[in-house]
């Protein structure tokens, strides 16, 4: 099993948490992985990137070009996922902000609302676990069940107090595809 | 009977390879004579330069480590850090220090690194044969300065004074400027060394010497001649004593 | 007992392996993409009570290194490719006068200030010795975070034992990325090599002074000093060569890549694997020195090969110096920080192979 994800959305939706936390949950679970993070020359704001590889065995190139599955967390991020989605790959659309959908016709397009299931279970920051808990259901790679203890080690203790919270957007996530 | 004068045992007894006039013997004698009065000779370390005396590593019987050209402060900084007991001496002219070298010297003393710089200025660069010095004073000739430094013209820019751009950094805690012009600036030169070495024996730093010192051969100018310049010209353009002491008041 | 692994991006790793190998002095300066290893060593190395100083240069930085190294300590620095270019004065001091240092550069694109994307254009400046004057000193190039960890560990010990400065090649891509890595144990202080020719701690020994020095004013001895440098590096040649190979025997077609590259021409022989198309892989670990008695054996068993790099082609010239004619050898390149993928370079082997 090798699971290449691509991740896009703009500065400060979490994207790099969720592929930092997508493949240290995966390194909990045995598997090999690599997590590489661009971003635009700004320092804030732009669109922040990432190429996620979650392995049973040693990963080769570290630079997702041909995604198994994408992660599309907003407008702007569409047109980059489409360019490089795999053909006959998943990709997962946050239809809180892409309204339209996907152009491309030969990926399986999956539309989660992330941001209202985040709103609706209380703070609209978690919309990125509310994508993870998706693209663990659609792809099985990962089953986050090293999660909580993961955050643990993830957040400072201060922040703790937010670990349920987090919890429930990766099941709403899960239900919602 | 009492010996009241002879060779620093830090010195080796063997001739240097300086030219006759030059100040670099006199500079060597007068460090070595306070590491034997301290009794640290063999806890201290000298880095050498890149000039003339880059056979100082011939002469001074201690450890040394040989930097490249300006970077003497920075290799310092390490040798000091690492070896923060010992007496490390960072030895450099008037070019290595005050042009290729600007840049780690201020930072060295801004840091306030805890080792002793000893600054000969004989405003011209010696072993690559007289070519013209940040510190060079206007009108001097030099091979790159032929008609005489000329700082508006040429813009050939103006003699730095160090120890006065040292002075407003905050590391800086000693800087003194002696000559060797004189047996009476010689021994005024030997005790500013003295109280800049036991400065950073106490951990106190950064502390520097500049020495006005006489270069004959690249000045195109007889011993006699080049000592009295030091005094008629370079003296009153540099002041000498005391220009920053900020060291502990018992020390003072 | 081993460390659990730990997921750490390269330049992090790097920092925390050179702090168990020993390193007792870090010297740094600005520059991206290696910023978090400097980062890193401020903050670790200061609550070790070890010596971390962000200098006011890369210049300073280097000779700094140069001061600790001379005193026998192990020190390190990094940065990444402009900034390797102002460390070259003193690494060319630093192999003069035989002083062990480990040196990373978390390599990008250039040339001139280029930009802060992965790049493999720094070969030639690594393995010529980047200076001035002949020298040549240890080259390694990781593939992954682990080996990032792995190499930088033993760099230091290296370096120790041949008295030269030891390099860790790798790139924005290696330093900036996440991957799992179990560190090696830190070693005891007590069992690092003692230095008799270092500067300082004379006390108490009868010894001569030394004197750490690159500067041999006659001509006849400089020369000599060189020769037995030189005989030193035989000797390195002979003793240090590391390198990998996939499915060498069975490939037609191998290519040649060392670090990020070589992960993406990985990628192309597992992809052509599933084609019915046997490609190789030859991946020097080594730079220098370089591995090229196997390069020549390989050739001589009628090998094609492939060299992929993220630069120009610069590697590819110690590879047709190995094949010395004996076989063909082709150059793949993308530079500008672009990396190449895996599915542009299976096809590049496809062309050449007509398959």
């Amino acid at each position: 099993m090798t699971e290449k994800t691509f991740m896009a959305g703009f500065g400060g939706q979490g994207v790099i948490s969720l592929g930092m936390l997508w493949v240290y949950c995966a390194m909990k679970e045995g598997l090999e992985v690599t997590f590489f993070p661009f971003y635009g020359a700004e320092k804030r704001g732009g669109i922040a990137r990432a190429s996620v590889i979650v392995s049973d065995r040693e990963i080769a190139s570290p630079l997702v070009t041909s995604p198994d599955s994408c992660i599309v967390m907003n407008m702007d991020s569409l047109p980059i996922c489409e360019e490089v989605a795999k053909q006959g790959g998943v990709m997962i659309i946050n239809s809180s902000l892409v309204k339209n959908g996907t152009m491309r016709a030969d990926v399986k397009a999956i539309e989660v609302a992330c941001n209202d299931i985040a709103e609706k279970i209380g703070d609209p920051k978690i919309a990125n676990m509310v994508m993870m808990g998706a693209l663990s259901k659609v792809t099985g790679a990962v089953t986050l069940g090293k999660l909580e203890a993961v955050l643990k080690t993830f957040f400072p203790e201060s922040k703790h107090k937010f670990i349920p919270l987090n919890m429930a957007a990766i099941e709403a996530g899960r239900a919602a595809v | 009977m009492e010996l009241i004068y002879g060779h620093p045992k830090s010195l080796k007894p063997i001739q240097t390879k300086y030219c006759p006039g030059c100040g670099h013997g006199v500079i060597h004698r007068l460090i070595c004579e306070v590491i034997d009065e301290l009794g640290v000779q063999d806890r201290s370390v000298i880095m050498n330069p890149v000039g003339c005396s880059i056979w100082a590593d011939l002469y001074f019987d201690f450890d040394s480590v040989q930097v490249p050209h300006g970077r003497t402060p920075a290799g310092a900084t390490a040798v000091k850090r690492m070896l923060p007991d010992h007496m490390v001496i960072c030895y450099q002219g008037d070019g290595d220090l005050a042009a290729i070298g600007t840049a780690e010297i201020i930072h060295a003393a801004n840091r306030g690194e805890k080792f002793t710089g000893i600054f000969v200025n004989n405003a011209i660069y010696g072993m690559t044969g007289g070519q013209m010095a940040p510190t060079t004073l206007v009108g001097q000739k030099a091979t790159t300065a032929p008609y005489g430094r000329d700082p508006i013209e040429a813009g050939m820019g103006y003699p730095i004074r160090v120890c006065e751009l040292l002075a407003t950094l905050g590391g800086t805690k000693y800087l003194a400027r002696g000559s060797v012009d004189s047996p009476a600036n010689i021994r005024k030169t030997r005790q500013y060394i003295k109280k800049a070495f036991e400065a950073q024996l106490r951990g106190e730093g950064f502390g520097m010497v500049e020495i006005l010192s006489p270069c004959p051969t690249n000045w195109q100018m007889k011993p006699g001649e080049a000592v009295d310049w030091v005094k008629s010209d370079m003296i009153p353009f540099y002041p000498l004593g005391e220009i920053k002491n900020s060291l502990e008041e018992a020390a003072k | 007992m081993a460390d659990e692994k730990r997921l750490m991006k390269g330049n992090e790793a790097i920092a925390e392996a050179a702090i168990r190998a020993g390193c007792k002095a870090y010297f740094g300066y600005p520059i991206t993409p290696q910023n978090e290893l400097t980062a890193y060593m401020a903050k670790n190395m200061l609550d070790k009570k070890r010596i971390f100083i962000q200098a006011e240069s890369e210049v300073a930085a280097i000779n700094m290194v140069y001061g600790a190294a001379a005193t026998g300590a192990r020190t390190m620095t990094s940065s990444s490719s402009p900034g390797m270019s102002l460390k070259q004065e003193g690494i060319s001091y630093a192999c003069g006068a035989d002083l062990p240092c480990v040196l990373v550069n978390v390599a990008r694109s250039g040339p001139g200030l280029g930009g802060i994307s992965p790049g493999q254009g720094d070969y030639f400046q690594s393995t010529r010795g980047g200076g001035h004057g002949d020298y040549y000193h240890i080259v390694l190039a990781p593939k992954s975070v682990q080996e990032a960890a792995d190499l930088t560990y033993e760099a230091f010990d290296l370096a120790d034992k041949w008295r030269m400065p030891a390099m860790i090649l790798a790139d924005g891509l290696i330093g900036q990325m996440m991957e799992g890595v179990v560190l090696p144990s830190a070693r005891d202080p007590a069992s690092l090599p003692k230095k008799a020719w270092a500067a300082g701690h004379r006390a108490g020994t009868s010894r001569e002074a030394n004197h750490i020095t690159s500067c041999w004013l006659v001509p006849e001895e400089l020369e000599q000093n060189n020769i037995k440098r030189y005989r030193r590096y035989d000797e390195v040649k002979r003793a240090e060569v590391r390198f990998e190979e996939v499915n060498t025997e069975k490939a037609e077609l191998i290519f040649v890549a060392y670090g990020t590259s070589s992960r993406v021409c990985l990628g192309a022989v597992e992809m052509a694997k599933k084609l019915g198309i046997e490609l190789g892989l030859f991946r020097p670990i080594s730079l220098w020195p370089f591995p090229d008695k196997r390069l020549a054996e390989l050739a001589a068993k009628g090998k094609k090969f492939l060299t992929v790099e993220m630069s120009m082609g610069q590697m590819v010239e110690d590879v047709r110096l190995a094949v010395n004619g004996k076989a063909e050898v082709l150059f793949y390149g993308r530079c500008g920080g672009v990396i190449p993928s895996e599915e542009e370079v299976l096809a590049e082997a496809r062309r050449i192979l007509g398959k």
